[in-house]
């Protein structure tokens, strides 16, 4: 345990010596803000009205929209977590070091998970600004953050797991978005219609998509805190795996 | 001690490492010679726990890399090849991470932290960032982390490869003031370093283990013979003849004719006879004119080299 704080304390306060995290928090906050208060529209066509045009006091517009910007987001925050280190060839530091392999990994994985929760946590002006024009359901918003906290985690292990793969950032990064758009897309109705039905099903359970439509209604089903738990460390099981076959 | 015993590793079909053993005894310093890619890196890797074998074993104080591999890395300081570290964090934050994994008692952290600043000169530099600083700074960052936890054993990989000469001997002082209490193996495919810092080298050529010994030893072993380089100045035109009569000298070459009745001649004589004397006699009793002598024993390089050609 203490190494793995150890660990996270160094990425966390890593995070902050690069302008990678400078920028991932300005991009984030900026699109998550101008989708809430804005919406996204086109040609005057309103896709996604905005908090005024809508004149309801909810998030939702925010969290239709987190899982998306998250699949950007989550392998944008993992990307340097092992493929930094394998290219400066620190890896080698790292593991000679009396540190288990699964304590770097977790103490990796779990720097990520802060620093997309401080990400989220400075979204928490959107639910403020809500109690000041009106009375928000509070439900929807405390399962929306639960929600985005448990989906962006599997999202980070899937990032964190592209990075134990890769040896350039940027490879990380596209091959973990990449992931984590399909894991998102692959239940949605479209896709599922054209299968049969079994294939159809199981796609939509894995989905990570599917599990976020009942938190962020407010509704905090165990099934889908198991589902994004379990694929959390499915994830992180695989990066501790790529991490172990170097020997 | 570090005892390596019939270590083997294959990339693919490539045999990095063959059937090496040696040992690392308590206090010494062991030079570990070989030409790039002759699998030194790669047995270091696996000393340091970072790769594992196909077969064989390493074992540090009896810890087997394998089965133990967190005690061995408590017990070992390493210096990979290259130096990697971490750019972006500045000097003390990374010996602050490093002292924490390590388990530095919090008591004598700090202390132990500032000595070891001050035994790698790193007072000016240590709230710099690791990435702004000379090569040179950037080595003693390495040693200061490979310290920090003061192991029984140090493992260099090419310690001084990149420095400018100055750094150079810079480090091999510091790690001469090392290697009296500690047990160090330290890999590099510069001769002189070895002879400048080693006890007792092996060589290492294409992932085998092709000679072991002190350093003296090792020279002396390839060699087998000395080399007096003589020149005289004479206007006899048996000096040749004479100079392959004396006892011990098995054949004698003319290098060069510096003038007319100035030859300067290379005597091959086995290494336990004085040679030089003899010939020096031998120009005082025929009143030759001698204008050099001195004698050459076969030095690391040329055992190096002939061990590792192909």
């Amino acid at each position: 345990m203490y190494n793995i704080l150890a660990i996270t304390k160094k990425e966390f306060t890593g995070y902050f010596n690069s302008p990678i995290a400078y920028v991932v928090m300005v991009v984030f906050l900026g699109i998550v803000n101008i989708l809430f208060f804005n919406g996204a529209g086109f040609q005057g066509l309103a896709f996604s009205p905005g908090l005024f045009l809508r004149g309801t006091v909810d998030m939702r517009p925010m969290l239709t929209h987190l899982p998306w910007i998250f699949i950007v987001i989550a392998p944008a925050i993992t990307m340097k977590l092992w493929a930094e280190e394998r290219k400066l060839g620190t890896l080698e530091i790292l593991l000679t070091l009396p540190v288990r392999d699964y304590e770097a990994v977790l103490g990796k994985y779990l720097a990520s998970f802060l620093f997309l929760a401080l990400n989220l946590a400075l979204t928490l002006s959107i639910p403020y600004t809500l109690t000041r024009i009106g009375n928000p359901d509070f439900g929807p918003i405390i399962g929306g953050y639960t929600g985005a906290l448990l989906l962006g985690g599997v999202y980070l292990a899937v990032g964190l797991f592209a990075s134990s793969l890769a040896v350039e950032q940027i490879v990380a990064f596209i091959l973990g978005a990449l992931v984590c758009a399909f894991l998102f897309i692959i239940g949605n109705q479209v896709i599922v219609m054209q299968l049969p039905v079994q294939l159809g099903t199981l796609l939509m359970h894995i989905c990570t998509a599917t599990h976020f439509e009942n938190i962020s209604r407010g509704v905090i089903d165990s099934r889908d805190v198991i589902y994004y738990l379990s694929a959390t460390v499915f994830f992180l099981v695989l990066t501790n795996i790529t991490v172990e076959s170097r020997r | 001690m570090i005892k390596v015993d019939r270590l083997e590793k294959s990339f693919g079909a490539t045999k990095a490492v063959d059937d090496v053993s040696f040992e690392l005894k308590a206090g010494e310093v062991l030079g570990f010679l070989g030409p790039n890619g002759a699998g030194k890196s790669t047995t270091m890797k696996i000393m340091t726990t970072y790769l594992s074998a196909d077969s064989g074993s390493v074992s540090v104080e009896g810890f087997d890399t394998e089965e133990n591999a967190i005690e061995v890395r408590r017990r070992i300081g390493y210096l990979p090849e290259n130096n990697p570290l971490y750019v972006d964090m500045d000097v003390l934050d990374y010996l602050c991470f490093v002292a924490q994994v390590r388990r530095l008692p919090a008591a004598t952290r700090t202390k132990r932290l500032k000595e070891v600043i001050g035994m790698c000169a790193l007072g000016d530099v240590q709230r710099k960032n690791i990435g702004q600083l000379s090569k040179g700074y950037r080595q003693r960052v390495g040693l200061a982390s490979a310290l920090l936890h003061d192991p029984g054993f140090l493992i260099l990989d090419e310690p001084t490869s990149g420095l400018d000469p100055s750094q150079i001997k810079e480090i091999r002082n510091m790690i001469r003031e090392i290697g009296k209490e500690k047990a160090i193996i330290i890999s590099t495919h510069i001769l002189p370093e070895v002879e400048a810092m080693c006890d007792r080298a092996i060589i290492i050529n294409r992932g085998r283990l092709v000679a072991e010994g002190v350093t003296s030893e090792l020279s002396a072993k390839a060699a087998g013979e000395k080399i007096v380089y003589t020149a005289i100045k004479s206007e006899a035109s048996d000096v040749r003849e004479k100079l392959a009569a004396l006892e011990g000298v098995s054949e004698v070459t003319v290098r060069d004719s510096l003038a007319q009745g100035h030859n300067s001649f290379a005597l091959k004589c086995s290494p336990d006879k004085e040679i030089s004397e003899a010939v020096y006699d031998l120009s005082v009793a025929e009143g030759w004119k001698l204008t050099e002598l001195h004698s050459e024993v076969a030095t690391l390089e040329d055992v190096f080299l002939q061990l590792t050609k192909d």
